[in-house]
């Protein structure tokens, strides 16, 4: 069989909706056989924050960023129409009428389908993530690692 | 037709009907058809894609009362 394809995706935004499209993406280029990486930088990181509350050492600043963010993909806002949480609530229960999956289940989904996702170890500094608060089973990089996974990319986006 | 398997992927949302038959057409041989039975307005769309990138074959498509069939012969 010849080479398989790449796609790369880098979620930098937080918001639901768009990272519901980068995970569509991604499952959907994963069923094309491609290898499939997500570089999570920024807000992005937050879809691979767990739910839970885990106790771990932090200075001020990064504690108070750790309360601002949302704590998991479920609980992240939408990039229009928020309404202070409604309509994340809105568009889920639209989500249920059409049977599309929640971005929780497309991230499960990706993992599933052997999606290589990526923490940005520079930005998790930066906001004061740590890796016990992250998803297990996913890697954690820089810009050279994406850059290597990009430059072979037939499909790179930037969300 | 000669279907070595039959796929329900009815009610199922984008991207759920690609990444269903993909899994589907990796447990047939080459030659093997795989029936798709999707209600998803653009899975016809999709999978004509799919399969022309994944060196399958549409061998044929119908829609009936929004059920949409494939037959999608494995290359």
């Amino acid at each position: 069989m010849t080479e398989n394809k790449k796609t790369t995706i880098v979620l930098f935004s937080g918001d639901y909706d768009k990272a519901m499209a980068a995970y569509i993406i991604a499952n959907g280029a994963a069923a094309y056989d491609h290898e499939v990486t997500i570089f999570h930088t920024f807000w992005g990181l937050n879809a691979l924050r767990k739910d839970e509350d885990i106790k771990v050492q932090k200075g001020f600043m990064e504690k108070m960023f750790g309360k601002m963010m949302p704590k998991g993909a479920d609980k992240m806002g939408l990039s229009k129409m928020n309404f202070a949480g409604m309509g994340p609530k809105m568009i889920k229960s639209v989500m249920k009428k059409h049977n599309a999956l929640s971005l929780p289940s497309l991230i499960d989904m990706a993992q599933e389908q052997d999606v290589k996702l990526v923490a940005c170890t520079m930005t998790m500094d930066l906001l004061g993530l740590q890796k016990e608060e992250l998803l297990d089973s996913i890697d954690y990089a820089g810009v050279a690692a994406y850059l290597g996974d990009a430059e072979e990319g037939n499909v790179n986006l930037f969300i | 037709m000669q279907s070595k398997k039959i796929l329900d992927a009815k009610g199922l949302a984008c991207p759920m009907p690609i990444v269903k038959t993909r899994k589907a057409i990796q447990e047939l041989r080459v030659g093997e058809i795989l029936e798709v039975h999707a209600t998803d307005k653009g899975s016809k769309n999709d999978l004509a894609a799919w399969s022309k990138s994944g060196g399958h074959e549409l061998v044929q498509d119908t829609e009936e009362d929004g059920i949409l069939k494939f037959w999608i012969k494995k290359g």
